[in-house]
């Protein structure tokens, strides 16, 4: 697992029916999975629904891309790396420079660190190996929490 | 502990999926997804695992016929294929394609020829038992308790 700039520790949250209880505001926040695997799509749907958030899933970055160019506005992308059409690197590239400052994490499976970074210069705030489960998403929703 | 004999017969061959190595924990974390508003989830995924994977292995047997060998579209070919296994805790599954890519990165033909080999009989090994494991879990009903052993 590879985390970003200002990473949290505390990875293990107790989990109170499934849900995560610090997290009481989560079903304000728009979330956006970008993943060409309906596989991984359906799972972190899935994880996001146990905190009690719903999310818009589309299999390319250029998808995500005109989502947000359209106006729809995300607290969280979870954004695959590599993709079809338009890759993570690419679509995280150009929605910093359209000015979303949602909170990007990206989801990759691969192994290089190399390959994590260059993700990460591209404008992620964390970058997790998928698939993601629970305690993953207990920190990201904890760095969602701090930056809104 | 289940009392109803087909729930144990259920836990037993669970069980012995981990322990024969087919699945890893993230199987686990599947089945603790699954709820009651979602009381097939784990199913969907593996079905809907096997019906996309399917696609990929295509992909793969056709570009294994193509001479010589585009190791880099194969090794794409088998990323795509490992992540979603790795999704499913499909372990065995995942091992063989790992060295598969490690064969496609050095450039090795024939080692690749008997990884995809290897790699089918585990992809389909696997979905035999998850089938029957699948059809025993419809026939034993509902578990009375959430209770998950590895």
């Amino acid at each position: 697992m590879v985390l970003g700039k200002g990473a949290s520790s505390s990875l293990s949250r107790k989990m109170v029916d499934g849900v995560e209880n610090m997290v009481s505001n989560c079903n304000d926040f728009t979330v956006l999975v970008v993943d060409d695997d309906p596989v991984i799509r359906k799972l972190h749907d899935m994880h996001l629904k146990k905190f009690g958030l719903r999310a818009q899933v589309v299999e390319n970055g250029k998808k995500a891309v005109d989502l947000c160019h359209f106006g729809t506005i995300f607290n969280l992308i979870l954004m695959d790396k590599e993709m079809p059409i338009m890759d993570g690197v690419e679509a995280t590239k150009e929605l910093r420079a359209m000015g979303v400052n949602s909170l990007i994490v990206g989801v990759t499976s691969r192994d290089s660190q190399y390959e994590t970074q260059t993700f990460m210069e591209a404008g992620l705030d964390f970058c997790f190996e998928k698939p993601l489960t629970a305690d993953k998403i207990s920190f990201i929703l904890q760095e969602l929490n701090k930056k809104n | 502990m289940e009392r109803n004999p087909m729930r144990r017969q259920l836990a037993i061959m669970r069980q012995s999926l981990f322990d024969q190595g087919y699945l890893d924990e993230q199987f686990i974390q599947l089945e603790e997804l699954q709820d009651d508003a979602n009381p097939n989830f784990v199913e969907e995924v593996v079905t809907l695992y096997y019906r996309d994977s399917a696609r990929i292995i295509l992909n793969l047997e056709q570009a294994l016929e193509r001479k010589p060998f585009d190791f880099n579209k194969l090794d794409g070919l088998m990323h795509q294929f490992k992540g979603s296994s790795s999704s499913i805790g499909a372990k065995k599954v995942k091992a063989e394609s790992t060295l598969f890519r490690e064969y496609c990165k050095s450039g090795n033909a024939e080692g690749c020829t008997r990884a995809f080999q290897q790699l089918k009989r585990e992809y389909d090994t696997l979905k035999r038992k998850l089938e029957a494991y699948f059809q025993l879990a419809r026939q034993a009903g509902p578990a009375e308790t959430a209770c998950r052993r590895k």
